[in-house]
């Protein structure tokens, strides 16, 4: 008698667990040759409103964290996907239809992107921090401080795409809620994996996956989310319907790169868009 | 009508253990069937304006001041400051030393002070600081006393002792009315808490109240409907209605309306009146006012623009 298959349920990825849709719905998602390869949750605004919430309550602990700490964090991500590349190869394959090589040099750069940016986490605030120089007998500072909780709509592709647009909010303590590319959502679900067995506290990530223009106007109206990145968004009047959506509490808006080429290395503004300066003035002592 | 009952301490246990006994798993089924109705659209906002209205804003730490007494009985009064539609809460619950504070923001607004009273909230305290507590309450303003019952005495039988408190402390109310709590938590069994039911219905209390809140569990759906049960079949009794008060633990929206259903099924529509039901809390105010927002305006709300309590 033949081995069952033994098939994995993808669900969604909030506050560190991996709850199925509320609404109980999926969607089909099939590989680049049109043929069935798994059923994806379709996630509600209902999720995606207790997405926010996890993100929020992880803020706190989050954005406290020490520098060094949170870089340590974001290292361990990418270890445990180096320990992981054949699925995520596998996984890259089946999805987007290319070659074991290039599935390879999408992982490594994927990998890679998260040891850069864990490198910056206690680099940016010397970069983009100041001692200014004020007429008066004070010291005059600015420091970056993170946004708060970021809605995230990420671009095509599987994985090298998303793990681009969440690590640079992470590692300077931010939190997100992040929609995965609505045809490639599996790899996403996979990716939470890794960060739920990488010490990264539940809800610093979380993953929703399903349509685009369902999700993003509820999460760009609320009130709780700070800032909303639409890097992946395609479609144009969308766009503009988020952004004036995000409008009502001053969200930070990133607006959209659909066709950003990810293997080229980033510059800092993905990192600089959700941060706040502070400045502050302390009297010399004389 | 319950004077043979209560003539004696036997006679007392004879009637109070004589109570049909609560089926566990029937009631938590029941209690967490009711919990699955689904309330939308324009019966939420209906559930939401009144479940606001049945508050008993509470703020029962050691660390209380003043200011933050005045600061409650103003979001009292007007929960919502950026929506006028939204409805006051039904009272503001404190200690007795805090109700001419409450009472003087509040005016006439037609929201009450409730104040805890007889040693809350252990109810270790000889009978006569007990009453003075209330007496104490009652003069500074307050217009409900939630007083609680020796749950030692309770527990160890002594019935008629703890039912000769409750009509004592019922008459140092004066006009002020009276909630007694039992502290589900402690009693240990279902049973115990319709036979507590009865007793301080019998006694004369005029709503019976679940939790100090400061004993885990506090409120939950089975032992609420318990309380229901009873209050429903007092009334088919004594033509009397007794109002019930869940208290502790009962954060969010959708708890509220699960209560809500409860009383509507188990009680019927006469309870469903902040006359007759109350919620003691302090933060499921803001998830109401987080989900009326969400209703009146279409997108969600969040903490930051309510205040913090």
């Amino acid at each position: 008698m033949s081995r069952i298959d033994v098939r994995k349920t993808y669900k969604l990825y909030i506050g560190g667990q991996f709850p199925r849709s509320e609404s109980g719905r999926s969607y089909v998602v099939n590989d680049a040759k049109g043929r069935l390869l798994a059923n994806a949750a379709q996630a509600s605004r209902k999720d995606a409103r207790d997405a926010v919430v996890a993100a929020r309550s992880a803020f706190g602990g989050w954005s406290t964290k020490t520098a060094y700490n949170r870089a340590q964090i974001v290292y361990r991500i990418a270890e445990v996907l180096e320990g992981r590349r054949e699925q995520f190869e596998a996984e890259l394959k089946a999805a987007e239809g290319i070659s074991q090589a290039k599935a390879r040099s999408y992982v490594d750069a994927a990998i890679d992107r998260l040891v850069w940016y864990a490198g910056w986490a206690d680099k940016i605030t010397q970069v983009v921090g100041n001692a200014n120089p004020v007429a008066g007998p004070y010291f005059n500072l600015s420091t970056p401080e993170p946004s708060g909780v970021i809605a995230v709509v990420a671009p095509r592709g599987a994985l090298l795409g998303l793990v681009s647009v969440v690590a640079p909010l992470i590692i300077t303590g931010n939190t997100v809620v992040v929609i995965a590319s609505e045809e490639n959502p599996l790899t996403a679900i996979t990716l939470g994996e890794v960060m739920a067995t990488s010490d990264l506290p539940g809800g610093v990530v979380n993953v929703l996956t399903g349509s685009v223009a369902e999700i993003a106007p509820w999460l760009a109206s609320h009130m709780d989310v700070n800032g909303i990145d639409l890097t992946g968004v395609e479609d144009a009047a969308l766009a503009t319907e988020l952004e004036v959506a995000g409008a009502d509490n001053l969200k930070r808006v990133r607006r959209p790169a659909p066709d950003t080429d990810w293997l080229v290395e980033p510059a800092l503004d993905r990192m600089t868009r959700f941060l706040e300066t502070k400045t502050v003035w302390h009297p010399i002592g004389v | 009508m319950y004077d043979d009952i209560v003539r004696s301490d036997s006679s007392l246990r004879r009637f109070l253990h004589g109570l049909p006994g609560v089926d566990q798993v029937g009631c938590e089924a029941r209690a967490a069937g009711l919990g699955t109705r689904s309330i939308k659209t324009t019966a939420k906002a209906y559930a939401i304006d009144l479940a606001i209205r049945m508050v008993d804003l509470t703020t029962l730490e050691g660390a209380d001041t003043h200011g933050k007494v005045k600061a409650l009985a103003s979001k009292a009064k007007r929960p919502d400051p950026a929506d006028p539609s939204c409805p006051a809460t039904a009272a503001v619950c404190v200690y007795p030393d805090m109700v001419a504070t409450a009472k003087q923001t509040l005016g006439d607004s037609g929201v009450h002070v409730a104040a805890v009273a007889t040693a809350f909230p252990s109810g270790r305290a000889a009978m006569d600081i007990k009453l003075a507590d209330t007496r104490d309450a009652v003069e500074a303003g307050a217009d409900e006393i939630d007083m609680v019952i020796d749950r030692g005495a309770f527990l160890s039988g002594r019935y008629l002792d703890v039912y000769d408190e409750i009509v004592q402390v019922k008459e140092a109310c004066g006009d002020a009315h009276l909630k007694v709590i039992f502290e589900t938590g402690e009693l240990q069994t279902y049973d115990n808490v319709r036979r507590a039911s009865w007793l301080a219905m019998m006694a004369g209390g005029h709503f019976i109240k679940t939790s100090t809140g400061k004993v885990q569990p506090a409120a939950t759906l089975p032992v609420t409907l318990i309380m229901l049960e009873a209050v429903r079949d007092f009334r088919d009794q004594t033509g009397q209605m007794v109002g019930v008060k869940p208290a502790g633990g009962i954060k969010t929206t959708k708890d509220a309306i699960k209560y809500l259903v409860m009383v509507n099924e188990i009680a019927g529509p006469d309870w469903l009146d902040p006359d007759w039901f109350r919620f003691g809390a302090s933060t499921l105010l803001n998830d109401l006012l987080m989900q009326r927002t969400k209703m009146t305006t279409g997108r969600y709300s969040g903490p930051d623009y309510f205040t913090l309590d």
